[in-house]
């Protein structure tokens, strides 16, 4: 089951570059978040923050709590085993390219020493039908390499290995933007079956995409939180005037 | 227009046939040195060919027939250990490298150290390997020959492993870390696996090289005459052989240093086209 995360006073840089700016905000368990927002607001940058993800570059820096359920990330936690509570699917599909099918979405379980093969098969049986790509693949398991797949199903594959280790949030950083429409769709479905088990949080440029899939939405703009409501609210009836720009298209 | 338009296309066309022409021209002449190169030595080498060859040791002078099993073995020895010193040392120092110290001081000074050691001329480390290893010892040996060509193996090995490493996406890393696979075990587990052709390449670039290399055994592995397996006493190999029989004033042992020389060119295509071979049957289909 999902948990609900608790941002408080977050803080992020690159180098001296401010890129998060006291972001508080509250994600509820078992739903889809939205974030939106032009290039370079900090969207990004604010979901790497809640898996630690940001700290693998050198020059990063973050400041302020993250609670994902009872766990305080930065205090309580390391990186390691936040990541395995937070799954994370990224912009471009990213494939392990020399494993088989099996292979990529077994790759969190085993490389974390994992090795029981009867529960393996299971879990991956069970996460490729949670990511809707068991029947296009369950023929080729282990013939075929990951690499091998089309875009879109990749990034189905994706999901399944984020699935696999069996996480309590899915970050998604726009997963459907290297896509065709089809497989958008199909992705958007997922996100829309998925969030009864998992608390999702999803970057998009998307504002459809957004009203599509998610019950809350964030509007970020300069390292800043501008807003943050029920999605239909944001898109209907936005409270501050920079929001209603940015979805009226005035700019970004 | 209507000419101007069909002027340009015809413009088109003949550039772009001069082009493929010249590419095709520069193929054949990559190739042509490896071709005529192979064709001599069967020409030279061919006839003395034979089950002898690779059974028997040298004869006496004098003497006709007579092999060079004991320097085929001697070779295979020496690469063998070259490799168990080389390979390993390289491909640790090519992750360190890639992985661990980018952007380090201690990284610059290693990957600088590696491209001297590239450089310096093999007899240059044949000596310096003499008076390391052989003079301390008292002797000639196959440990010291084994112990030049693997440091002579290691920039090779090192600097093509860092490359190739360097070529994984980010987001393959990112995709292992995410999952929450510590880093150690995302470079071992995952870059240094989506590598491998790649720093297999390079292992047996490196290996190639030094399977003929002469100089540096001049002053280790010394060459013998019959046969030896002992890693502290003086060991035949190929090149050695190859160079001691060119230059003696005997028809006979000209003839089989061609022939030594033909056998050491499809050893090493031989032993290289195995790796491949064994190292690609694991590779799934579609993988790049």
């Amino acid at each position: 089951m999902g948990v609900g995360i608790e941002v408080s006073t977050l803080n992020a840089w690159y180098g001296t570059n401010h890129t998060l700016q006291d972001i508080n905000l509250q994600i509820p368990a078992n739903h889809a978040t939205a974030l939106i927002g032009p290039s370079g607001c900090g969207k990004s940058t604010f979901v790497r923050c809640l898996n630690r993800m940001h700290e693998t570059n050198p020059i990063a820096r973050v400041t302020g709590t993250v609670r994902i359920g009872d766990l305080d990330i930065y205090a309580d936690a390391k990186p390691v085993e936040i990541r395995r509570r937070v799954g994370m699917v990224f912009q471009r599909p990213n494939p392990f390219p020399t494993m088989s099918i099996y292979d990529n979405v077994a790759a969190g379980l085993k490389l974390n020493g994992y090795s029981n093969r009867h529960a393996l098969d299971e879990i991956v049986e069970k996460s490729l039908k949670n990511s809707a790509l068991w029947d296009e693949v369950k023929d080729d398991l282990k013939k075929k390499s990951g690499a091998s797949l089309s875009g879109g199903q990749q990034q189905r594959l994706c999901i399944a290995r984020a699935l696999a280790v069996d996480p309590e949030v899915l970050l998604m950083d726009e997963p459907a933007s290297a896509l065709d429409p089809v497989s958008t769709a199909k992705i958007e479905d997922l996100i829309f079956q998925l969030k009864s088990q998992y608390t999702i949080v999803i970057v998009t440029h998307n504002m459809q995409q957004a009203a599509r899939v998610a019950e809350k939405t964030g509007f970020f703009l300069n390292g800043r939180m501008v807003e943050f409501d029920f999605t239909h609210k944001i898109f209907t009836n936005p409270t501050d005037k920079r929001t209603e720009d940015y979805i009226t298209g005035r700019f970004g | 227009m209507q000419n101007d338009n069909q002027f340009r296309s015809k413009v088109r066309a003949l550039t772009d046939f001069a082009a493929t022409g010249l590419a095709i021209l520069s193929t054949v002449l990559v190739v042509a040195p490896l071709v005529a190169i192979f064709i001599y030595l069967i020409y030279k080498g061919a006839v003395s060919l034979n089950w002898d060859f690779f059974t028997k040791v040298p004869k006496p002078v004098g003497e006709a027939g007579g092999g060079m099993a004991n320097a085929i073995a001697g070779s295979a020895i020496l690469l063998g250990l070259g490799s168990l010193i080389g390979i390993p040392i390289g491909i640790a120092g090519g992750i360190f490298l890639a992985e661990f110290g980018r952007g380090t001081r201690l990284a610059n000074a290693i990957r600088f150290t590696a491209d001297v050691l590239n450089g310096v001329p093999s007899i240059v480390m044949g000596i310096a390997i003499y008076s390391l290893v052989v003079v301390p010892q008292g002797h000639f040996s196959a440990f010291s020959g084994g112990v030049v060509l693997g440091i002579m193996m290691i920039p090779t090995v090192c600097r093509t492993t860092e490359e190739m490493l360097l070529m994984v996406p980010n987001s393959v890393r990112e995709a292992a870390l995410a999952l929450g696979v510590p880093n150690w075990r995302s470079v071992l587990s995952i870059t240094v696996r989506t590598a491998s052709p790649g720093i297999i390449t390079g292992c047996m670039l490196a290996f190639a090289r030094v399977a003929g290399e002469t100089a540096p055994l001049i002053f280790t592995a010394f060459g013998n005459s019959d046969w030896s397996a002992r890693l502290n006493e003086p060991i035949a190999a190929l090149p050695l052989q190859i160079y001691v029989y060119a230059l003696s004033p005997y028809d006979e042992w000209h003839r089989l240093a061609w022939a030594g020389a033909l056998v050491l060119i499809i050893l090493i295509v031989l032993a290289v086209s195995l790796v491949r071979y064994v190292t690609s049957r694991g590779v799934l289909k579609g993988a790049s």
